[in-house]
């Protein structure tokens, strides 16, 4: 494995400052993506950010990288894309929960059973803040919001549990009360090779009075300090993912090696597709003629 | 000039298809060209299978639209298409299980197989062998060589080891001895060249094209008629180097390959309408962000579900409409199979230079119809033009503006991984340096002068399409205009037409945008009368003809039955038109014999069939109305009968007989 060098963190400065609500969550989500490619060592011009659409997906334009502001709910697809065609780029989609788990639940799902090179860090608010306050698919039930005024119904989405059974070979939690250790869990997930999710409580003050940063701040713990927890263990991992109420859980929940889709792709024995010569050769051209006649 | 059209008709699960392959492949490799359709249905056994083939001394452009020999394999095939056989042509079948007790035309022959006799040599009887006793008796009714059937039958059971070729060679032999002994050849002359051409799909020129061109990554979402691209590409992937992702949907499939080509690597998706729809969002992300992606939408049917396996030009007010706001977009609709071949590398050009999504739209015929090209039509070596690049940036030069606005709207793309070039692509609206100026910052001025540079490029890249041509007799006293798959068969039915002393000329259109409405207007003001002929039942191209030039079309034939025109049908209702008889909308004898069938197979079983039709009074009905006997299959005996509506083509009445 190569030596990582860390990178100054202001390698990483934007060029225009974020338009966030003063005390949303996504600020230390950013801080903390930035901490993590510095980490990771790696350079702006070969990280791509790629994100949707809602508040948190503005987050390429305020890190100095290459990113894609896509459309929303398909951050994972056009990441998948720009991941495939160029695999010596680094690429980390950053979105919130009605991107990821609502609109875009398929391809985050589909992605995972890929097992796809790629991190994904999730701002998850358990509301639509872009859109001034409307239950996503995290928002607690019976949670009142303007599109549920007599209280959510709907029961949430867990998505670490959804992870865990779609495949993904990095599963863990973060939380923007905790930027350090975030950047720990972006940059690690950056360097392990397949798909992680890092799912981050990432409180809208605005629009979400439920879960703020106070609740967050009494019921985290982090599953590094829990002692024989073993990021090896699907069945403790499930537990934790349903771990909910008093105690809720920060850290790694579950991490594996398994191979990538990129290791079973023939097409990469002559490296990234993007530096390939444009064609075929004459010989496998003629061969291809031959079959038609 | 030889020219041979061949019927084969059975049901679904009889093989029918690789009967017709070997057909095809045969008489290409004797020299001959080849045009083939495949009238099949969304099932996998049972149903009717139509494959019609045209063999031709010289170029063919369409199935025809004529029988010389009916290989009927079941007794719908008998009934339904004996009846297509022109004078001279032969009726050939199964004489064990099928009867051809149905008038013929005049001069039309019987060539009853006894297939039971003629396969017991070889086995036990099985009911594909019937297929290749059959193509050994047309080889010589039809005057083609033997020999080469064996080859091709040797590379097509090649895996199945050398027994099972033996068997089926065999079996070709026994019926091509047996015809000779037995029947008159027909009268067609060939001079067998034995030129080796490449005899494809439009959908395998589509996807031959790309590999050729550098595509790279191809996304897909299974949908026909669009698959064969998906399986070709699965296929040969390895071969050639490139990455196929089939996507959980069409929205995933669009936005990696729209992601892919904005990482800088050429890149195709493909779908039918119904895919399209859901790709719609992505193709305005593509024209927002400027990421190169050629898309290849091939109609079917519509709308919703529609008729999947059945052909229609439909889909034209989608692709022009498709997505919110305005961007600029290329749409190409090839021709014929060479000219899948020739847009598709002439897509991933333009869909580079000019950095947006280039929609390819073909339709089943042209993507699943094979036909013989001229091996310089496929070149190994296609031009490539990658657009402006900047693959290093001088920092002493500035910032680099991924979005500059220049004259031509073209603005010079760096790719991921370069130095010095960093920048976001948003799909939000943006300055030069992709900064937003939506939400908080919005700026008028900005605005316009990004939307500007955007749609400029329509401009600059009209310059790289060539303008439409009339093909023809300037003098015409009718000029048809044409678009997409339907080239070739207006071509033949215009010479049809002049034989019978009509003057007819053609403007096909093949670059639906942008458009060359100058270049269009200036052609039709001189035209006498027009005939705008398409696959669809509102005329969309019409529409969108007198949107562009203000020209509205003297008349349209429009089709939307799900089969693809035939020359003699544009000929008639050509003819029609201009001696000022009304199109009728009413039910055709074959239409209420068609409507017939389907009341037969769904309520009242197999071994029933139409029989004799006649039109009469409505007789409380309002209207009036077919009196259709429905028959005993095999004895022919009355068993009742059916009242369909002469206008509404309403199943009225069945009177079974007690």
């Amino acid at each position: 494995m190569a030596t990582i060098i860390e990178l100054p963190i202001e390698t990483f400065s934007g060029p225009v400052d974020p338009d966030w609500c003063p005390g949303c969550g996504d600020f230390g989500v950013l801080k903390s993506v930035k901490m993590g490619a510095a980490k990771a060592g790696v350079a702006p011009k070969d990280l791509v950010i790629v994100s949707g659409i809602g508040c948190s997906s503005n987050l390429p334009g305020f890190i100095h990288a290459y990113g894609v502001h896509s459309l929303h709910g398909r951050a994972v697809a056009v990441a998948s894309g720009i991941h495939l065609a160029n695999t010596s780029l680094k690429v980390v989609i950053t979105g919130g929960d009605g991107d990821g788990y609502g609109i875009g639940i398929g391809h985050f799902i589909h992605a995972m059973r890929r097992n796809l090179d790629i991190t994904y860090v999730v701002m998850n608010n358990q509301i639509y803040g872009l859109t001034t306050g409307q239950a996503s698919p995290t928002t607690s039930k019976e949670m009142r919001t303007k599109s549920t005024p007599r209280g959510n119904v709907e029961f949430p989405i867990n998505p670490l549990a959804l992870a865990l059974v779609s495949g993904a070979t990095y599963v863990a939690r973060a939380f923007s009360g905790e930027p350090n250790h975030m950047a720990d869990l972006i940059a690690s997930g950056i360097q392990h090779k397949g798909f992680a999710l890092i799912d981050v409580f990432s409180p809208c003050v605005t629009y979400n009075k439920l879960n703020t940063y106070q609740f967050f701040k009494k019921r985290v713990y982090k599953l590094e300090d829990e002692v024989g927890y073993h990021t090896g263990d699907m069945r403790a991992a499930f537990e934790k993912a349903f771990e909910w109420g008093d105690r809720i859980p920060l850290g790694l929940l579950y991490a594996d090696q398994q191979p990538t889709y990129e290791d079973s792709e023939p097409a990469y024995k002559r490296g990234p597709l993007v530096h390939q010569p444009l064609g075929v050769e004459p010989a496998v051209f003629q061969s291809l003629i031959e079959e038609l006649m | 000039m030889g020219d041979l059209q061949i019927g084969i008709g059975g049901a679904a699960g009889d093989g029918l298809d690789k009967a017709g392959d070997t057909l095809a492949k045969t008489a290409s490799r004797l020299g001959l060209y080849v045009s083939a359709y495949n009238s099949y249905q969304s099932v996998i056994r049972g149903g009717h299978i139509w494959l019609r083939v045209r063999l031709g001394q010289e170029k063919v452009y369409s199935h025809g639209d004529h029988l010389n020999v009916l290989i009927a394999l079941n007794q719908d095939s008998i009934e339904r298409h004996a009846p297509e056989v022109v004078s001279g042509g032969v009726v050939m079948f199964n004489s064990d299980k099928l009867k051809c007790n149905i008038a013929l035309r005049e001069g039309v022959t019987q060539a009853p197989l006894p297939i039971g006799a003629l396969t017991k040599p070889f086995g036990p009887m099985q009911p594909v062998m019937q297929n290749t006793v059959a193509l050994g008796a047309l080889l010589f009714l039809g005057g083609l060589e033997f020999d080469v059937i064996a080859e091709v039958l040797g590379e097509t059971f090649a895996h199945k080891g050398k027994p099972v070729v033996d068997q089926n060679v065999n079996l070709a032999r026994a019926g091509y001895d047996y015809a000779k002994a037995n029947f008159k050849p027909l009268a067609v002359k060939w001079n067998f060249t034995r030129k080796r051409r490449p005899f494809l799909t439009g959908n395998e020129a589509f996807a031959i094209s790309a590999v050729a061109a550098g595509c790279r990554f191809y996304s897909a979402y299974p949908m026909t008629p669009a698959s064969a691209i998906l399986h070709w590409m699965a296929t040969h992937a390895e071969r050639c180097g490139v990455v196929v992702k089939q996507g959980e949907d069409e929205l995933a499939v669009a936005n990696m390959a729209i992601g892919a080509g904005y990482a800088g690597v050429r890149s195709m998706c493909g779908t039918s309408g119904g895919g399209f729809a859901l790709m719609t969002e992505a193709i305005g992300l593509a024209g927002m962000i400027e990421a190169p992606v050629v898309i290849v939408e091939v109609q079917r049917g519509g709308p919703s579900t529609g008729i999947p396996t059945k052909t229609e030009q439909a889909d034209l007010n989608q692709v022009y409409g498709a997505s919110q706001g305005d961007f600029p977009r290329v749409i190409i609709a090839p021709s014929d199979v060479a000219d899948c071949y020739a847009s598709t590398v002439e897509a991933f050009n333009l869909a580079d230079k000019y950095q947006l999504p280039v929609i390819l739209i073909s339709d089943l015929l042209l993507s699943e119809h094979p036909e013989t090209i001229e091996p310089d039509e496929m070149p190994a070596e296609v031009p490539i033009d990658r657009g402006a690049l900047v693959t290093s940036w001088d920092t002493a030069k500035g910032r680099y503006k991924r979005y500059a606005f220049t004259k031509d709207g073209v603005s010079p793309r760096a790719l991921p991984g370069t130095a010095n070039t960093i920048h976001v692509a948003p799909s939000d609206d943006h300055d030069e340096e992709g900064v937003l100026i939506s939400d908080i910052f919005t700026n008028t001025a900005l605005r316009r002068k990004i939307s500007e540079k955007r749609m400029k490029k329509m401009d600059t890249l009209m310059k790289d399409l060539p303008a439409p041509k009339l093909e023809g007799p300037s003098d015409a006293e009718v000029t048809l205009i044409s678009w997409g798959s339907s080239r070739g068969v207006v071509h033949e039915a215009i010479a049809l037409l002049a034989a019978a002393g009509v003057r007819a000329n053609q403007l096909h259109f093949k670059y639906l945008l942008p458009f060359h409405a100058r270049e269009a207007k200036e052609i039709l003001s001189r035209a006498k009368r027009t005939i705008c002929i398409e696959a669809n039942a509102t005329g969309q191209f019409a529409r969108h003809l007198r949107a562009e030039t203000g020209f509205s079309v003297s008349d349209h034939y429009l089709k939307y039955d799900g089969e693809p025109f035939e020359p003699l049908q544009i000929v008639d209702r050509v003819r029609a038109i201009l001696a000022g008889r009304a199109h009728s909308l009413d039910v055709t004898q074959e239409e209420a014999s068609e409507i017939a069938y389907h009341y037969v197979r769904v309520h009242l079983g197999e071994d029933l069939r139409p029989g004799r039709l006649e039109k009469a009074a409505g007789n409380g009905a309002g209207e009036q109305i077919w009196r259709i006997e429905i028959v005993n299959r095999d004895s022919g005996e009355k068993r009742g009968e059916l009242r369909v509506g002469v206008e509404t083509g309403s199943t009225h009445s069945w009177q079974a007989i007690a």
